[in-house]
């Protein structure tokens, strides 16, 4: 197959950034998004240019690190993928395909595709744990979880992290990716403790990083790869709402 | 966990969070009225020559309570658009760099992508709808009955054609905000309860806007024959 690149070149997070087009030829139906951008860079590497940066590690959905936005869509046109699970044979043949970075204001741009995403790390460093003292490992089934309470959880905990939600959210809200942890530790024993306190110290930095609020549009779980439900928000919302109009029961 | 989020009262309600909560509660309340205004509305058709609209009008602008509630309207609207027009005034400084192809289409409903034109037509509506009706009868005093005022108005095109095209744009912004609301509220618990007040939210979207604009559309049609 062959392709137009419409490729968004920013040298770092102080250049303007530019446009770039890019030819690619026989490329296969089967090579993965990330694949056909490996071809276009072998080329440029033996043209003596500099290569397209783009993030990659497992290459197999998990990681979430191959944050790009494709054709107008945080990881192109399918639902609930990752960039390198969206194959060639998705797109048609000739077709022009415009590839640009995660656009948010929390996720600056370090070069070309790569966006700095530790905007994320630092909800989660606000609250998205629990406390335990370490010491040798628990027994098995200590504190019991009705296997719904677990699955459900485990749906929440799913989430890997990629900024999709982000990125296709008109306002580059983090609420989906902020719920889902605030919703796995919720459902869970060993999230109560600190359930009040973390809801609220989660939004608070999410609004310090300067991620938009949620317009319920419902967008981010469209494009979630790790199938994030929405019902996870509302969880947030709850949770939020009672944290901040209850009196809090741990005050003396 | 450090505490310095306990933001102390109300402060709460500043925060991203907080403001959809508020957008929410107006925006409950204000969906309460206008299936009190439109109850009061079907009076119109009961072709009396207005005798239970115009004691209906009369009870609504005299009655201690409902005054009361007309001063909380008040400020239910003009909370919920301020909350509307701070959020519209910081959206690019979440994303100052926009994409040079974005297709929300591919994700969201028209509904929601139409929030802010939806509101502002809606706006629009109710400055000239309060104008000819609220201020014309309660400030200035009318020499007509509240049902000639409607008659009169309804019977003129151009102001049905406006009514109408209002409530359409009224049903857009239902759509979305209906089940919204109740999302914000985080009462979407589960799937089940999600279907249920999607199709409540679609059902109340078409029916309250269709109940408003058949008002003007019988009085404009009774010219005609």
């Amino acid at each position: 197959m062959h392709f137009t690149l419409r490729i968004w070149r920013q040298k770092n997070a102080q250049d303007q950034g530019h446009f770039e087009t890019y030819e690619v030829h026989d490329i296969s139906p089967d090579a993965s998004f990330l694949e056909m951008l490996d071809v276009l860079n072998e080329r440029l590497l033996k043209e003596g240019k500099d290569p397209v940066a783009f993030d990659h590690d497992c290459r197999e959905g998990i990681c979430g690190s191959c944050g790009i936005f494709i054709n107008g869509r945080a990881h192109g046109p399918l639902r609930n993928i990752t960039t390198c699970r969206l194959y060639m044979r998705h797109f048609q043949d000739g077709e022009t395909i415009t590839i640009e970075p995660f656009r948010a204001k929390p996720f600056p741009v370090i070069k070309d595709l790569v966006v700095d995403r530790s905007a994320l790390d630092r909800i989660i460093q606000r609250g998205g744990y629990i406390s335990v003292n370490a010491g040798s490992a628990p027994d098995a089934n200590a504190i019991p979880i009705p296997k719904p309470a677990a699955d459900r959880a485990f749906d929440y905990a799913t989430c890997i992290g990629c900024g999709a939600c982000v990125a296709a959210c008109k306002n580059a809200s983090a609420m989906l990716f902020t719920a889902a942890k605030v919703s796995h530790l919720a459902l869970l024993p060993q999230g109560q403790p600190e359930r009040r306190e973390r809801v609220k110290q989660m939004v608070m930095q999410m609004d310090m990083e300067g991620f938009g609020h949620c317009s319920n549009t419902g967008a981010c779980a469209v494009e979630c790869p790790a199938k994030i439900p929405l019902t996870a928000i509302a969880q947030l919302q709850r949770d939020y709402i009672w944290a901040n109009l209850t009196p809090d029961p741990y005050t003396r | 966990m450090d505490t310095t989020a306990n933001t102390a009262g109300l402060g709460w309600l500043h925060t991203s969070v907080g403001r959809k909560v508020v957008m929410a509660v107006t925006g409950i309340f204000l969906m309460s009225f206008l299936v009190v205004h439109l109850a009061g509305n079907l009076l119109l058709l009961r072709g009396d020559g207005g005798a239970a609209f115009n004691a209906y009008a009369d009870f609504m602008s005299t009655n201690p309570l409902i005054r009361v509630l007309e001063v909380l309207l008040f400020v239910g609207f003009v909370v919920h658009i301020y909350q509307g027009l701070y959020f519209i005034s910081k959206e690019r400084r979440f994303r100052p760099k926009g994409y040079t192809l974005h297709r929300p289409q591919d994700n969201t409903t028209i509904f929601s992508r139409t929030m802010r034109i939806s509101a502002i037509v809606i706006l629009v509506f109710l400055l000239v709808h309060l104008r000819h009706f609220f201020v014309e009868h309660r400030i200035l005093g009318a020499s007509l009955t509240m049902y000639e005022s409607c008659k009169l108005a309804f019977e003129n095109p151009f102001y049905s054609a406006f009514y109408v095209l209002s409530m359409i744009l009224l049903a857009f912004h239902l759509a979305h905000g209906f089940h919204s609301s109740f999302q914000t509220l985080g009462l979407i618990v589960n799937r089940r309860i999600d279907r249920v007040v999607r199709w409540a939210g679609t059902a109340f979207a078409f029916l309250v806007p269709l109940g408003f604009a058949v008002i003007p559309l019988y009085f404009l049609f009774q010219t005609l024959y």
